[in-house]
């Protein structure tokens, strides 16, 4: 399954409660605000990567730019365009949009 | 507007830019504020140290960068100073200075937690701690919170 995050960590607790319930080996796609999950030196960076060894996790690339925030993606995070995410959400056999 | 009422305004920036509405609004709310001859400071604290950092490039999202439009507030009030008096010309503006609109503070402890340094910001900024920023706060006539 595609889990997509549109919120930040540090502002929400939707990242948190899509990784206490996913279940392992899906993936999990941060758009929006939520690229900054992704990014190193924030405080919520250890949940992130602790995430990586069960889920396959991806950030949107256009929404990192426009953040400013794409050179600090941390190791293990890959980024997608909005093609990358129609072949993601193409590629699962179920999404879901944790607003 | 009467003449010589001037209120201390401060704009509590919370929200990251993009993602939703806030900043942008803020920002127009302040450039209204100013126009008004208004005392205004602006807060950057949580996500809304975000707002303010280097590097944006919205052109993949198709939205409008609104970044550079922080660096303009500071011309915007010189621009104005100059006009109120040669004192405080150019670089003269002071901290103290009630004519001095635009004031950037941020909470050093939300900078922190998102890795970012005073470095990785567009403009130039205070940086204060929680208990400072309440103090400063406390002293304002109107808060506004975006």
């Amino acid at each position: 399954m595609l889990h997509i995050v549109n919120k930040s960590p540090l502002q929400r607790t939707t990242l948190e409660s899509c990784l206490r319930v996913a279940v392992p080996g899906g993936a999990i796609l941060l758009i929006e605000d939520a690229v900054y999950a992704a990014t190193r030196g924030n405080a919520a960076e250890a949940q992130l990567r602790d995430a990586l060894s069960r889920f396959k996790v991806y950030a949107l690339a256009p929404d990192l730019e426009a953040r400013g925030m794409h050179e600090r993606v941390m190791e293990g995070v890959a980024t997608v365009d909005y093609g990358g995410f129609v072949d993601l959400v193409a590629e699962h056999k179920n999404c879901q949009s944790w607003l | 507007m009467s003449e010589g009422t001037i209120k201390k305004f401060m704009f509590v920036n919370r929200t990251a830019p993009y993602g939703t509405v806030y900043a942008l609004e803020s920002l127009e709310v302040v450039l209204i504020t100013a126009a008004f001859d208004q005392d205004v400071s602006l807060v950057f604290m949580d996500d809304g140290v975000f707002q303010l950092k280097k590097g944006q490039q919205t052109k993949g999202i198709e939205n409008k960068n609104f970044s550079p439009t922080y660096r303009a507030l500071d011309g915007y009030d010189v621009e104005k100073l100059y006009v109120e008096g040669e004192a405080l010309a150019a670089r003269g503006l002071t901290e103290e200075d009630r004519y001095d609109v635009e004031k950037l503070y941020v909470e050093g402890e939300a900078l922190a937690a998102r890795g970012l340094t005073e470095e990785d910001l567009l403009v130039d900024v205070t940086v204060m701690s929680r208990a400072e920023l309440g103090k400063l706060m406390d002293e304002m006539d109107v808060v506004l919170t975006f």
